[in-house]
């Protein structure tokens, strides 16, 4: 082979870029062990902390008396609220414009709750001395109920009484926190007003948790020589971590510097700044030793970040034959005791107005109230970007109630409804741009695909055999069409904490023809060392296997805002393909210095720039890359590198279609997921592989969630779901084998038209297992029945529904 | 606390020191003697990640004290690479399956998979799915660990038969 005989078919083959399913250059490492997680950074001296947390779920701290824990061999120091106050550090700034308490100062708001900070020599002696930090408590009574905390007379955050103004507006109530409202209220009553048929329904997604394999953890290391601390850390957004310990320490920027080595899963779960950080640098400093600290699980679902938790009130009106005329929710969000949401600023709430989903509704009003209670902070997008899931579970719940009261098939009540083709760009009524869509082919090919029609006469023939006796199973066939919005997005509408939500990407060619590329993205478990080599191999036409991937160290990477939301593809892959076109206009140009013609006499040619009309006359991007750095180009610097800052017009609109067939048992509530259809459209597919794996494991996040997985508590703010004992993970056992499936509708806007696809699996799974559920027993006369639905609570319906004799 | 000598093979080399009777093997094998493969995930035995062989058998070490064995075989997922460095024939088929994204419960995973390829050389999809129950992952849905773990037993009674 050489480059003059090969087809241009067969050079791009040999880049491994964009539409590859290229193997993964993270797996050489992971799959021997030799992955670099924060728990195996290892610095000499490094002492351990461990927390000591409150058991009561509100109470007083009369006293912290660390006299027993300080006499332990090997302790070295116990911070309390006490000792941080002098610092300012006692409490921290929210990513939802709230403070938070970094240890408990007076009071605790939920069991769990960080109260002191043991360092110790290792991780035994700190747990044994967290043991016998001696704390004073004085019970109060506790709120575990939204809707009652906003009658409640008991005050949870007394720091704020009297403040009758938020961050996000007026509060109407001490342990009210926000209201957020969009679209038209008086126009939607008003169509629900004059409506043929209206449904209505209460559509409760419970609170959950993220739970990644690896737990929450840093490494702080406070080089008192130089001045400069090293922050090792679990970070999805390591440079805005950089930014917010700069600004709550006082350490200068310069002097601070973030590394997130591997990451052990995110999820949305390592979003967030939380307690142990702050300690962890602060005990760094104060002992001048590196400190690690790393929670263990049950402080993990306890105490960091849960997700969800949304009261979604709904009414949607229609006209008899089935089109829907407005769309009304009332949302009541319960954050915990304090408001650590994880959402742009400008968006208290999330991307809950995406509630509209994939339906032309011309009419519509949401509101949301934000509530504190005696429960964990937290609020992250877990596995979606900012509540999408929230809003697709309402919409998809909401659609299945309305074909109930019209007595109609729920998917031909979707294709009467779904935005068509020729709409996009579509505005919505909630304020949304869509930018591309085809809903209905991609509707009709997954119908088509799990014969949709054969199904429902199966499933009749079922209801049929059940009331006949014959059998005791049921056949459910859940339906979902989920639109996401995705890509934070448009820094002129998105920022978190004043830093706007723009992405970044640093290429260098080095001179033999190979590359490296910097990120202000942090995978984790996504493969971004594999993709995003392709985007750039596709780009300038050198192999992704020359091209070196780094991310998570904001010493050298450019700054960004970090991997959530399904952000990563639709921003930093974009600039990652603007950094390269940056390299490839001066390519252009040095190609045609060394071809002796005028810069638009050359064009590009996969891997190289040829003399048009002529292209046996050509220089490839090796040679170009090593004549920028061996030849004197008039007009033109040495080198070859660009950096691009990419702030996207637009937010992306990824959709798919899921079906889910589940048989269920009504007399012990055993379900088993017969089969799984998941067409998705992410726009430009940049590897397939990778691609299918999140989809297989995002729909499979989303049977948990929808089948067993929840964060409940007790009337007294007891956790009663602290362990994977009790914390539902789905094994091999329980997990169905999916099958993939997509269209390609490419975003207009993005550089190379990708919309990404980690989290779609999860905002459609869950709408998809629930409503095969509800379709099981709709025709016994089940409308709404909330998630999750574990065994029990599925025999409960069937109880419930007069079905054991 | 009074230390007690301990003395094992790991990954075929004798190794020995003091351990707390509290200590635990998972931080044994990862801070004393910085064998990191082997993850911690939950501490109570539910998710795998921890997951080591020990005398030819599957053990979660992070509910096992290194006391307990004293004397034993240990095999980690890095004593599951071919001599020549190369990856070994689970590793090669969990990348090429991807069978794996964050990376984090994979050596739990594989060495896992190495025993329940030592007890059933030819499991069925079931016997792969209920074999690999004891170990969580929460990024791959399973689906392609389940293709990798089949793939590496046709691979390996291959190797087997080419032998004889």
């Amino acid at each position: 082979m050489n480059d003059q005989t090969m087809t241009p078919e067969e050079r791009a083959a040999n880049l491994k870029g964009m539409g590859c399913a290229r193997k993964r250059v993270e797996d050489v490492r992971f799959t021997q062990g030799k992955g670099n997680y924060v728990d195996d950074i290892k610095l000499d001296g490094m002492l351990f902390g461990a927390f000591a947390r409150s058991p009561y779920a509100h109470a007083r701290v009369v006293s912290v008396n660390k006299d027993a824990a300080l006499a332990v061999p090997g302790v070295v120091a116990v911070l309390t609220a006490e000792d941080l106050a002098p610092l300012g550090l006692h409490w921290m700034p929210t990513l939802a414009g709230d403070k938070q308490m970094v240890l408990a100062d007076g009071k605790v708001l939920f069991q769990g709750q960080e109260v002191a900070y043991v360092v110790a020599e290792n991780r035994y002696i700190a747990a044994d001395a967290a043991e016998l930090v001696e704390v004073d408590y004085e019970e109060l009574p506790v709120l575990t109920d939204p809707f009652e905390a906003l009658k409640s007379d008991v005050v949870l955050r007394e720091d704020l009484a009297g403040q009758t103004e938020g961050a996000h507006g007026p509060r109407k109530h001490h342990n009210h926190i926000f209201t957020w409202e969009q679209g038209d209220k008086d126009a939607t009553e008003a169509v629900l007003g004059e409506a043929d048929v209206v449904a209505e329904e209460m559509i409760y997604y419970h609170r959950t948790h993220p739970c990644p394999l690896e737990t929450c953890g840093c490494v702080a290391s406070m080089d008192k020589v130089t001045g400069k601390l090293t922050l090792y850390g679990t970070f999805q957004a390591p440079h805005a971590i950089r930014t917010v310990v700069s600004l709550i320490s006082g350490l200068a920027e310069h002097n601070i510097r973030v590394i997130s080595p591997d990451i052990g899963g995110g999820f949305g779960n390592k979003v967030g700044a939380y307690a142990g950080y702050v300690c962890s640098v602060v005990a760094s400093i104060v002992t001048g030793q590196p400190v690690k600290w790393v929670e263990n699980r049950m402080e993990n679902l306890m105490s960091t970040a849960f997700a969800r938790d949304y009261w979604m009130q709904g009414k949607i009106a229609a006209t008899k034959d089935g089109k829907i005329t407005g769309l009304w929710c009332h949302t009541t969000a319960d954050h915990g005791g304090f408001d650590a949401c994880a959402d742009p600023t400008k968006f208290p709430a999330g991307f809950m107005n995406i509630c509209t989903g994939s339906y032309d509704i011309p009419t519509a009003y949401l509101a949301v109230d934000g509530v504190y209670t005696n429960k964990a902070p937290g609020g992250v997008a877990y596995r979606c970007s900012f509540r999408v899931t929230e809003a697709a579970y309402f919409i998809e719940r909401m659609i299945e109630v309305l074909a109930i009261k019209l007595n109609m098939d729920a998917a031909e009540l979707r294709r009467i409804n779904f935005i068509r083709k020729d709409q996009f760009p579509y505005q919505s009524a909630l304020g949304w741009e869509y930018d591309s869509g085809d809903y209905h082919t991609a509707w009709d090919k997954a119908l088509k695909a799990v014969d949709y029609e054969g199904l429902r006469a199966e499933q009749a023939q079922r209801i049929e055999d059940f009331k006949a006796g014959k059998t005791r199973k049921l056949l459910g066939i859940g339906l979902t069409h989920f639109t996401e919005i995705v890509g934070a997005g448009p820094v002129k509408n998105c920022d978190i904490l004043g830093l706007g939500m723009f992405d970044s990407c640093e290429i260098r060619i080095h001179p033999t023809g190979s590359a490296i590329a910097r990120l202000g993205t942090i995978s984790q478990g996504q493969g971004h060392a594999t993709t995003f080599a392709q985007i750039i191999a596709s780009e300038i036409g050198l192999p992704a296997d020359d091209i070196t991937l780094e991310e998570g160290d904001t010493d050298t990477a450019p700054y960004g805002l970090g991997t959530y939301g399904s952000r990563s593809t639709p921003v930093a892959g974009a600039a990652t393909a603007m950094a390269a076109r940056k390299i490839r206009a001066k390519a252009q140009m040095i190609a045609a210095y060394l071809l002796e013609v005028h810069d638009n006499d050359v064009e590009w040619d996969v891997d190289r720039f040829a003399v048009k009309g002529a292209p046996e006359r050509f220089k490839t991007m090796k040679e170009i890359a090593f004549a920028a750095y061996n030849q004197a180009i008039p007009g033109l610097e040495p080198g070859l590198e660009a950096v691009s800052y990419y702030d996207p017009p637009n937010m992306t609109y990824p959709f798919g279609a899921y079906i889910c067939v589940m048989e269920i048992d009504v007399d012990t509530g055993e379900w088993d997921v017969r089969q799984f259809y998941a067409l998705d459209d992410c726009g430009t597919r940049i590897n397939p592989m990778i691609i299918e794996g999140q989809v297989h494991g995002g729909v499979t996040e989303a049977l948990a969630i929808a089948m067993g997985q929840e964060i409940a508590y007790d009337e007294m703010g007891n956790v009663k779901t602290g362990t994977l004992m009790d914390f539902f993970i789905p094994t091999a056992w329980e997990t169905p084998n999916y099958t993939t499936d997509h269209t390609v509708t490419p975003s207009p806007h993005h550089p190379i038209g990708a919309k990404g696809v980690g989290e779609s699996p999860n905002v459609g799974g869950v709408p998809a297992f629930s409503n095969a559920v509800h379709d099981a027993f709709r025709p016994f006369g089940l409308v709404q029945s909330h998630m999750p639905h574990d065994h029990w609570r599925i025999w409960k319906i069937a109880n419930g529904l007069g079905m054991h004799g | 606390m009074s230390k007690m000598h301990v003395k094992l093979n790991v990954n075929g080399k004798e190794v020995e020191g003091l351990a707390e009777p509290r200590t635990l093997l998972i931080h044994f094998l990862r801070e004393d003697l910085k064998i990191t493969g082997p993850h911690i995930g939950c501490e109570t035995s539910h998710c795998g990640a921890c997951t080591v062989d020990i005398d030819g058998k599957s053990v979660k070490s992070c509910t096992t004290f290194v006391a307990q064995v004293n004397g034993a075989d240990i095999t980690t997922v890095e004593g599951l690479t071919n001599d020549d460095g190369s990856l070994g024939v689970l590793q090669e088929m969990f990348r090429e399956h991807h069978g794996l994204q964050c990376g984090f419960c994979t050596p739990g995973m594989i060495t896992r998979a190495h025993r329940l390829l030592q007890e059933n050389p030819n499991p069925t999809e079931e016997e792969i799915r209920f074999g690999m129950a004891g170990n969580l992952c929460r990024c791959t849905g399973y689906q392609n660990i389940v293709k990798a773990i089949s793939a590496s037993a046709d691979m390996l009674n291959g190797q087997k038969e080419a032998a004889e």
